[in-house]
């Protein structure tokens, strides 16, 4: 993977607007987003939201290309575990992400960018809260670097 | 090139207050493919609608992507609207600008950007969005009814009358469960049997209903509307069609050293019984533990006393496999185990005595015939102490964090059942609080305290020593601090419910989940109270946590109700958003097929050309009947051959590439 960095380090960083894609499942996390909407609550615009059906719908390889395309942070949100809509779905997600995060970390991208979370239908203020706290990381580590594909350009 | 159109909605000022419309528009009539924008206040009215229609018809429109509130709301309304203009309504994606964009956000700027990019992501979806047309499978027109208490009963009488078969499956010999056991029931003080001996005898009559009684689920498969049951039916060693119920067998029976399971082990039963009177069918069986016949080669007397020839040594087990549409779970509680409770001599003295087999000591069938008498001397008490709580509300592991919910109200009962007979005998009832909400139920329990004269002490009891032929109660009373000590002839522990101690193995058969207690999960703590996370199974009763007589009926009915809609509906249509395998990339490996929640994938064996010859090939099958579209699967698969229709990976792909632009 090719990365310009002197483009990238020339970038102006208090202009730093971070970009956050949430993956949430369908049946906990997205609804807890719309309540967190319902109930008037707010986080930054740069959390985007892509719904699956289960958290454990997420491929790694989605994660991944959201770095690349340059995106500053990743949530993937779930039911909580034994809640799952489809009984066991999200165990397998917090298996599989566990390892994804050990991958990340080793090829050098800071852990805290990558996040996987429970947020249940009722939950519109963790689900807030989540949102929150991962831009507050990213904020404080900056634009991504190590895994943004610089021939895709944001 | 497709010819999408996008819709966006203002939802009065809900959106356009915080996004600017124009600037949306005008973004998304940018993107390739779009080739009709359109805005209006409020997409979903009929106006809204036909907007849309008439454009999918006029500007021949093969994918719509409608910005507005959450497809949670909507995505229905919008999906119904395009197939009533021709459109497969698998062609419509929603951005949901409202919930996740203008109501979290202040900025209007910001959120018109975000609008922007949430509109970009649907149209990036939507151009890989296909046609999907959900298939249809039958319901089979009949029910399942676990467990024979009042729910089982209930549930299975209401699903009869419908006009559906129903099976009645129960583990005991009888129908009946707990409520058959108690004398009198709260808040009416009616008695049980008069209530409910009639509707167990409805069920065994009504021509929809057949019972498996002493019977158990061995095995379940299928899916809603099809699920196929593998019925254990225990050997009784009496044949149930010649056997006429009259008594002889059980009466001559030489061997009597068994409990009663129905008396709570206050009254010996014989090898061969019947477990109460009233019992439906009323066909004894064998305990083969018990009987000598079975122990010892020797005996057999019941075989040359029986009349019709309907005893059967050598039955064995027999399995019955059937299909049913619907599965209602009514499989009930029990009470906890006192054993790790040592400050009440539980298991040492026989007169203290758990709330149930008070209830046995009080039955005019029971025992003693009614008569309220020590089960030490068979001398009548002269105070008795009753303990609430006892393992409820306990946060140690001896007992269970929970409010069992009926004790307060049966103690009560149980205090004034005493007082009814005998004015005489003093009660104490050692309390945490008193809940008793319920129609008419705090009246009931105020009652025992005006008009009874029950002595209700809040504490806790510490021990209860055994002093002579007494029991020596100390406890506190909490409001004054006091420490009291009751010279007490008898002690009855309200013991907390719990769940069944099968109830997960027989979740892990049906496929449902039970919580941190055991006891089953339903779908929705508030909205679906009677469905579980598996179609087609639905719960009723005390299984599904502490209930009382009241509020099991009632949730039965609602089960019923359920499962009527169901097996009424004799077609279902299934969520076509299913797994789909690329047989070509399939390595065969399985992977998916031990992952899968739903048992939904499973092998076959297909026939490929491979230079050129053909050769057989092992690789996974989709059920899309049972396959419930989790996707967890694809990504199980290592050879990237599983992909979930309407969420496949080149959509998501493409809507993550659309919001990091
Ligand atoms: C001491 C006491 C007094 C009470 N007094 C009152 C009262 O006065 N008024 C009132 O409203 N409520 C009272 N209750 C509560 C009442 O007992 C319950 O509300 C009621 O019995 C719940 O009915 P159910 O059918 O859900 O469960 P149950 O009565 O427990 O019936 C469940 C049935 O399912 C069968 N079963 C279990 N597992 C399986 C399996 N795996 N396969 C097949 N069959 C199975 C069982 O054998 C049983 O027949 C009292 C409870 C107690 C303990």
């Amino acid at each position: 993977m090719s990365l310009e960095n002197k483009q990238i380090s020339s970038e102006n960083t208090s202009n730093f607007k971070p970009l956050i894609v949430a993956f949430c499942c369908n049946w906990c996390s997205y609804a807890g987003a719309d309540l967190a909407g319902t109930s008037r609550l707010n986080y930054p615009a740069n959390v985007k939201i892509i719904k699956v059906p289960c958290s454990c719908r997420v491929n790694p390889n989605f994660v991944l290309r959201a770095f690349q395309r340059g995106a500053d942070g990743v949530v993937i949100a779930g039911c909580h575990p034994g809640d799952c809509h489809y009984t066991s779905g999200n165990y397998y997600t917090r298996r599989r992400f566990t390892l994804m995060k050990n991958l990340l970390e080793y090829v050098g991208l800071e852990p805290e960018r990558f996040k996987v979370d429970w947020i249940s239908a009722g939950e519109g203020n963790k689900f807030a809260a989540v949102m929150n706290e991962a831009l507050e990381q990213v904020h404080k580590l900056g634009p991504n670097r190590k895994l943004r594909d610089a021939r895709w350009k944001r | 090139m497709q010819r999408i159109g996008v819709f966006v909605c203002w939802c009065g000022t809900n959106i356009a207050g915080t996004v600017d419309i124009d600037q949306v528009k005008q973004a998304a009539e940018k993107i390739p493919g779009v080739v009709n924008v359109q805005d209006y206040q409020y997409m979903c009215s009929e106006v809204g609608q036909n907007l849309i229609k008439n454009a999918i018809k006029e500007q021949k429109l093969d994918r719509v992507v409608i910005a507005s509130c959450s497809p949670r709301m909507h995505e229905a309304t919008f999906r119904k609207a395009a197939k009533s203009a021709g459109l497969n309504p698998y062609l419509v994606e929603i951005a949901n600008i409202r919930e996740q964009c203008s109501w979290v956000h202040k900025n209007k700027e910001e959120a018109t950007e975000k609008a922007i990019a949430l509109v970009r992501a649907a149209v990036a979806k939507a151009t890989l969005n296909t046609e999907l047309v959900p298939g249809e499978i039958g319901v089979e027109p009949r029910a399942l009814e676990i467990g024979g208490g009042i729910a089982g009963i209930q549930t299975a009488l209401d699903i009869a009358e419908a006009g559906y078969k129903v099976d009645i499956i129960e583990k005991t010999p009888s129908i009946g469960g707990k409520m058959a056991q108690i004398d009198k029931t709260f808040p009416t003080l009616d008695c049980s049997a008069c209530i409910l001996t009639p509707k167990m005898v409805d069920a065994s009559t009504h021509p929809n209903i057949n019972l498996y009684t002493y019977s158990e689920v061995e095995a379940v498969q299928g899916y809603v509307g099809n699920f196929e049951v593998t019925i254990r039916q225990k050997a009784r060693s009496v044949n149930a069609d010649k056997c006429t119920g009259c008594g002889i067998c059980t009466d001559k029976c030489p061997s009597k050293k068994a409990e009663s399971e129905f008396d709570e082990g206050l009254r010996k039963r014989g090898a061969i019984y019947i477990p109460f009177p009233q019992a439906v069918p009323n066909v004894p069986v064998i305990d083969r533990e018990e009987c000598l016949k079975f122990k010892t080669g020797k005996c057999g007397l019941c075989e040359r006393v029986c009349p019709s020839g309907a005893i059967e040594f050598n039955q064995e087990d027999t399995l019955v496999t059937q299909k049913y549409g619907a599965i209602v779970v009514a499989t009930g509680y029990d009470l906890i185990n006192l054993d790790k409770f040592g400050e009440y001599p539980y298991t040492e003295h026989p007169d203290v005595i758990t709330s149930l087999e008070f209830e046995r000591l009080t039955s005019a069938a029971g025992p003693t015939a009614g008569k309220f008498l020590r089960p030490s001397n068979g001398n009548k008490p002269k105070k008795v102490v009753f303990v609430q709580c006892v393992g409820s509300r306990d946060k140690s592991s001896r007992g269970k964090t929970y409010c069992s919910k009926i004790c307060c109200m049966y103690t009560a009962k149980h205090a004034m059942l005493i007082k009814e007979k005998y004015p005489e005998i003093e009660v104490y009832v050692f309390y945490i609080d008193v809940r008793t909400p319920g129609k008419n139920f705090d009246e009931f329990q105020r009652r025992a305290v005006e008009e009874y004269g029950v002595n209700y002490i809040k504490g806790m009891v510490g021990k209860v020593f055994p002093e002579g032929d007494k029991l020596q109660v100390h406890g506190v009373d909490a409001l004054s601090s006091e420490t009291l000590i009751i010279d007490a002839d008898m002690v009855v522990l309200a013991a907390a419910t719990k769940a069944k101690d099968d109830a997960q193995e027989l979740g892990r058969k049906l496929s449902i989940s039970t919580d941190a207690n055991n006891f089953f999960t339903e779908a929705h703590p508030k909205l679906r109270p009677v469905e579980t996370h598996s179609a087609g199974i639905y719960l009723a009763g005390a299984c599904q946590g502490p209930k009382d007589i009241p509020e099991t009926v009632a949730q039965s009915s609602a089960a019923a109700a359920k499962a009527i809609g169901l097996l009424n509906k004799g077609k279902l249509v299934n969520n076509p958003c299913v797994s789909q395998v690329d047989e070509q990339i399939c390595s065969g490996c399985l992977a998916c097929t031990k992952m899968c929640p739903y048992e939904a994938i499973s092998s076959q064996v297909i026939e490929v050309k491979e230079q050129g010859k053909i050769v057989k090939k092992t690789v996974a099958h989709v059920n899309e009947a049972l396959c419930q579209g989790c996707g967890g699967c694809t990504v199980t698969c290592r050879a990237g051959a599983l992909d979930l229709k309407g969420f496949m990976n080149r959509q998501i792909l493409a809507e993550v590439d659309a919001i990091c632009l």
